[in-house]
């Protein structure tokens, strides 16, 4: 019983993780109808920008702070220069351009930072909490994740550009008829879904330990769980990306060994696909002709 | 008095195929002016034109200012609040929230504005919490002229709003429609199939067939053309 919450709550903070990550292919996919395929390489490589900020001195939350700032610039300078012209493109072209971008990171990375696995610091000291039932660093993990929600839920709910993202993404022309800039909203959701990759990143660097392929099992996870959620819902990127953590790290503990974990997440995008195209949240996608 | 809208020479494409074939139409400040005609005449995208939403030649100027090459967002800016075919509504925010965004161009807080609306409109004070999706199609059709209003606009341009509603629904919005143009000191460009109504509230008319403006002159005069009472008004 006692391990059995012990995996539970591993895998609560691993899902925390996808949840992230699923939220921010949510939140490009409802504003461009487009499954950004970079997300996990942008956050990679917003994770060795921490690391060098860590490296030359800085105090790891300065460098956390500047880090997800960095990364917000840049999600939204990807918008603007790599994926603007691509806008009307048909979707495979832009759906090719983002594995191109994420191509583009991972070497970038290797060639800046090496392909050596460097160790990442943790702003959290391991250390077994209540009983051993969950460690410092799961909790701070779910902390974070959980602070990060609520900012971004103030942020959707309560101002007026948060408003006006929303109604960008749901009906771009009238929102321009309202005097909405759409493409400056697109932007912010770019640089947005950026910075919620970069905080994904660094919170999973201690545990996976940083290399250029370090976020390549955490997009296949995140996935799996945007998909289970309903890949136009965000609530359901958040229940998935938890559902698909937990049910990971509970697989690979009693049914199959660790080595064969990632096919969990392929089962399950696969079933999702077969039996729930839609997911738990997502509401089918009816296109008036 | 100067037309707050003056469309010259004005032709709009759908990709490569001109739809509008160099029209004039006037808007006078405070007036109400309306575009008649059949389906497929260019009504909607003479409007879309307007709004800088299909490509176009020809000058459009709206209180002293050219329209051309402008992005819609720029001109909603600029004070030319458009209620689309149909109606643009925001269908899973709240009536408020559509309201809000109404206000996107405005610096000031929202809330003094929409309590106006909700003068206008009671109905959407009702329903404030609710998502524009649940509301009936009068009820949407307020919202969405509501939501145009809360720019402050100096025009407002609206497309079809009897479209899908009752008779007696639709009697009703033209006359809130009406009081709003005297009080507010707007601009009314109107599109509308049913030429009856809007021949009796509108000043100015202008009959377009097949991209060409066929008939223009005051609203009278045209409710008192016999070939256009027998083509489109009925009797």
């Amino acid at each position: 019983m006692h391990e059995l919450l012990q995996q539970i709550f591993s895998g609560l903070a691993a899902g925390a993780v996808y949840a992230s990550v699923a939220l921010a292919l949510v939140m490009i996919y409802r504003a461009t109808d487009l499954v950004n395929f970079a997300q996990g390489e942008m956050a990679m490589f917003s994770t060795y920008i921490a690391w060098s900020l860590v490296t030359v001195g800085l105090p790891f939350w300065a460098a956390f702070l500047i880090t997800l700032a960095a990364s917000f610039i840049g999600g939204m300078a990807i918008e603007r220069i790599i994926i603007r012209p691509v806008e009307n493109a048909p979707v495979l072209a832009a759906v090719i351009v983002t594995i191109g971008l994420g191509l583009i990171f991972n070497s970038l990375a290797g060639w800046i930072y090496s392909y050596t696995v460097q160790d990442f610091p943790s702003p959290f000291p391991d250390r077994p909490l209540f009983g051993a039932l969950i460690t410092t660093q799961e909790l701070g993990v779910i902390g974070v994740t959980l602070v990060m929600l609520l900012l971004l839920f103030l942020f959707f709910r309560f101002t007026k550009t948060g408003l006006a993202m929303r109604a960008a993404a749901q009906n771009p022309l009238s929102a321009r008829l309202c005097g909405i800039p759409v493409g400056r909203m697109l932007a912010i959701g770019w640089g947005l879904a950026a910075a919620i990759g970069a905080t994904a990143g660094i919170m999973v660097a201690p545990v996976l330990f940083l290399d250029p392929y370090m976020m390549s099992g955490v997009l296949l996870y995140a996935f799996a769980g945007a998909l289970l959620g309903g890949i136009s819902s965000p609530v359901g990127a958040l229940v998935g990306g938890v559902i698909v953590g937990i049910t990971e790290n509970l697989v690979g503990t009693y049914l199959i060994p660790t080595q064969l974990k990632l096919t969990v997440a392929l089962a399950l995008i696969i079933l999702v696909l077969v039996f729930r195209p839609n997911g738990l949240f997502g509401t089918a996608v009816v296109h008036r002709v | 008095m100067a037309p707050i809208l003056e469309l010259r020479g004005v032709k709009a494409f759908y990709g490569q195929s001109e739809v509008v074939h160099g029209i004039d139409v006037a808007v006078e400040e405070g007036g109400m002016t309306v575009l008649l005609g059949a389906n497929g005449a260019g009504k909607t995208t003479t409007l879309r034109a307007i709004c800088g939403m299909v490509r176009s030649e020809g000058e459009i100027r709206f209180a002293g200012q050219q329209l051309e090459r402008r992005t819609t967002e720029q001109i909603a800016g600029l004070g030319v609040a458009h209620v689309p075919e149909g109606r643009g509504t925001f269908m899973a925010l709240s009536v408020e929230e559509n309201l809000r965004l109404g206000g996107y161009t405005r610096a000031r807080r929202p809330d003094a504005d929409m309590q106006r609306m909700y003068g206008y409109f009671p109905i959407l004070a009702a329903r404030r919490q609710q998502q524009a999706g649940s509301l009936s199609g009068g009820e949407q059709q307020m919202l969405a002229i509501a939501r145009a209003l809360m720019m402050s606009p100096r025009l407002l341009v609206l497309d079809e709003p009897s479209f899908g509603l009752a008779p007696r629904i639709v009697e009703e919005i033209f006359n809130i429609v009406d009081r709003i143009r005297r009080e507010e000191h707007v601009s009314v460009l109107l599109v509308e199939q049913n030429a009856n109504l809007a021949l009796e509230l509108a000043d100015h008319a202008y009959l377009l067939e097949t991209g060409y403006v066929v008939t223009s002159g005051s609203a009278k005069a045209l409710a008192d053309d016999p070939q256009i009472r027998r083509s489109y008004l009925g009797y």
